[in-house]
């Protein structure tokens, strides 16, 4: 009797042991992954004499705020985000206006072509960004559209359409056909059920593919290198890409931009995030 | 009811913006590739057909590093694959078995995914330099002064320092696909196995393991593909000059041909080279998976 509860609290305490050291790896973990946001909010304090005289990872000793100021005045990083922003929102509404209208006819009208069609549209999960870069760019530089919104909000709309169905598919499916058939006896046509009946209860949809879509287009690099490089349509990254690589560089302000371009996404990952987490499981997982 | 769904030309007009998005810009694009790929054409003026004297210079061509390049994204598909995608399953499956604390620990993994690649490429930058790097001064201070070094710009270790925090980076987003995996196995068979005595390896090696197959698969074909296409972050940390480029990608040869090059029938080639990559991983790695799938099932009749 006694040997056996020996060796039940043996057994719990080789538990406890194991938790612990789980824990340590998933604190270890945490503190690896939370360090680029400590890291880039105390560079953004320091300056470059602190930046060179070896402090890079610990506290500024001189906190500058003046560095946000300095991003904001020199940096030009007001105006790259305001057209992160107006790209990421024209994006988000062509995506979202093409992708409900197309999840309708997929899953409501009655076609012989429409599961063939679904597929043809899924292609676009696998197809990489960079598959069409070459012909794309020199379509736009003949349409002068180079250095402008539309030569990154069309490319990023047609990039984040084939997710956008899939995931719009799955909650318009799950929307009861008798509201069609109801609205129909009523009297609607097919235009009032789509727009007054179907596309309010895909609000959740709407957020889901929103999210998505803003993530994918805020943060990326090689189309917006390549297509607005010059002149004042810079988006975020690419502004402060040119900011890091200029000769004698301000490191200070440049934490600053680096900061401001971060933190409103992760204040609003904060609030999301089951959302925001959602919102990317929801593809992969259907797909 | 079936007369209103059924009108040809309301089908035609739904569809319309989606396909001639999807049409325009990512299906036709990929033939003009195609076509271009066999021309030498700088964008503007005529085009000179050249066959496959694009492909034939990529790949016997020492100066475009093109082998390189491939044997490289190879390499970071290899560290993807058996570095990234185990510590993301490892996460997914300690989270994932309901602790205290999952949900803050999840989000955190999560961030850097949202982070943009411009900043997490400057904080390695900061960590890898020389001279008042995080690396290097960690390394004088603990008094092994031989041991830092030029951590990109030395050929030995290049490769490695700009490999890790791509790897690093999207261990989030893995691991994130396979908790919500982990998450969706029924209670029920997690307690009947723990009742029968399983351990918790046991619950996840015979329970969980083979329920989020779907997923590990899809894992795995996002971390190939995704390793084929990875440009931003070594973009920014080795710059877009692949010629003494340890670390070059075939994305970064794609932009410096065809952009900054003007060779636009070269950029084109290696454009379509890496769709027909992304595809054949995409179908070998469902091969194995459906392969394993089936030899489980006969052996089970068996």
């Amino acid at each position: 009797m006694a040997k056996k509860e020996v060796s039940i609290s043996s057994l719990k305490a080789r538990k406890t042991v194991k938790e612990t050291i789980l824990y340590v790896i998933l604190g270890i973990w945490a503190l690896v992954n939370l360090f680029p946001i400590y890291w880039m909010f105390t560079f953004s304090l320091k300056s470059n004499a602190e930046i060179y005289g070896g402090n890079v990872a610990g506290l500024p000793n001189e906190w500058l705020w003046s560095n946000y100021a300095k991003a904001l005045k020199t940096g030009n990083v007001f105006l790259y985000y305001f057209n992160s922003t107006l790209v990421a929102v024209a994006t988000i509404v062509i995506v979202m206006l093409a992708a409900l209208m197309a999840t309708f006819a997929l899953t409501r009208f009655i076609w012989k072509g429409r599961k063939t069609m679904n597929s043809f549209l899924m292609l676009g999960l696998t197809i990489p960004i960079h598959a069409s870069i070459v012909p794309v760019f020199i379509i736009i530089s003949k349409l002068h559209l180079v250095d402008t919104y539309i030569a990154l909000i069309v490319p990023y709309a047609a990039f984040s359409l084939a997710m956008a169905v899939l995931i719009c598919t799955g909650f318009m499916e799950g929307i009861p056909i008798e509201l069609d058939e109801a609205a129909c006896i009523d009297g609607c046509g097919t235009f009032r059920i789509f727009f007054q009946i179907i596309v309010p209860l895909m609000k959740p949809a709407v957020a889901t593919v929103s999210i998505y879509t803003l993530l994918q287009c805020w943060n990326e690099l090689m189309f917006a290198t390549i297509f607005v490089n010059g002149g004042s349509h810079k988006t975020l990254p690419v502004g402060i890409k040119d900011l890091t690589g200029q000769h004698l560089t301000n490191w200070g302000p440049v934490g600053a931009a680096l900061v401001m371009a971060t933190f409103p996404l992760l204040i609003f990952y904060i609030f999301f995030s089951k959302k925001i987490q959602d919102s990317f499981i929801a593809g992969a997982i259907k797909g | 009811m079936k007369k209103i769904y059924s009108s040809k030309w309301k089908i035609a007009l739904f569809m319309a913006p989606a396909l001639i998005l999807f049409v325009g810009i990512l299906v036709a694009p990929i033939f003009m590739s195609a076509y271009y790929s066999f021309f030498n054409f700088k964008g503007f003026g005529a085009k000179t057909f050249v066959g496959l004297d694009n492909y034939k210079e990529l790949f016997t061509s020492e100066r475009l590093r093109f082998w390189k390049a491939l044997g490289n994204c190879c390499l970071l598909a290899v560290l993807s694959v058996f570095i990234q995608l185990p510590i993301s399953l490892f996460f997914a499956l300690v989270l994932g078995k309901g602790r205290k604390g999952e949900r803050g620990f999840l989000s955190i993994f999560f961030m850097p995914v949202l982070i943009s690649t411009i900043v997490i490429g400057q904080l390695w930058l900061k960590i890898y330099n020389p001279e008042y790097g995080i690396l290097n001064t960690a390394l004088r201070a603990l008094g092994l002064e031989s041991w830092t070094r030029i951590w990109l710009g030395d050929p030995k270790t290049a490769l490695i320092a700009a490999f890790i925090p791509t790897v690093w980076q999207f261990v989030g987003y893995h691991m994130l696909l396979l908790y919500a995996g982990v998450k969706s196995v029924p209670t029920e068979y997690r307690e009947a196995a723990m009742i029968d005595g399983a351990s918790e390896a046991k619950v996840n090696r015979y329970i969980v393991l083979p329920y989020i197959k779907p997923i590990l698969r899809i894992s795995t074909i996002f971390a190939v593909t995704g390793s084929f296409k990875s440009f931003d972050l070594i973009y920014v940390l080795m710059g877009g000059e692949p010629g003494n480029n340890p670390a070059v990608v075939p994305t970064i040869l794609l932009i410096n041909q065809g952009f900054d090059g003007g060779r636009y029938g070269m950029g084109s080639a290696i454009a379509l080279l890496l769709i027909i990559l992304c595809f054949a991983a995409a179908i070998l790695i469902n091969a194995i998976f459906r392969d394993r799938e089936t030899v489980s099932k006969k052996r089970k009749r068996g």
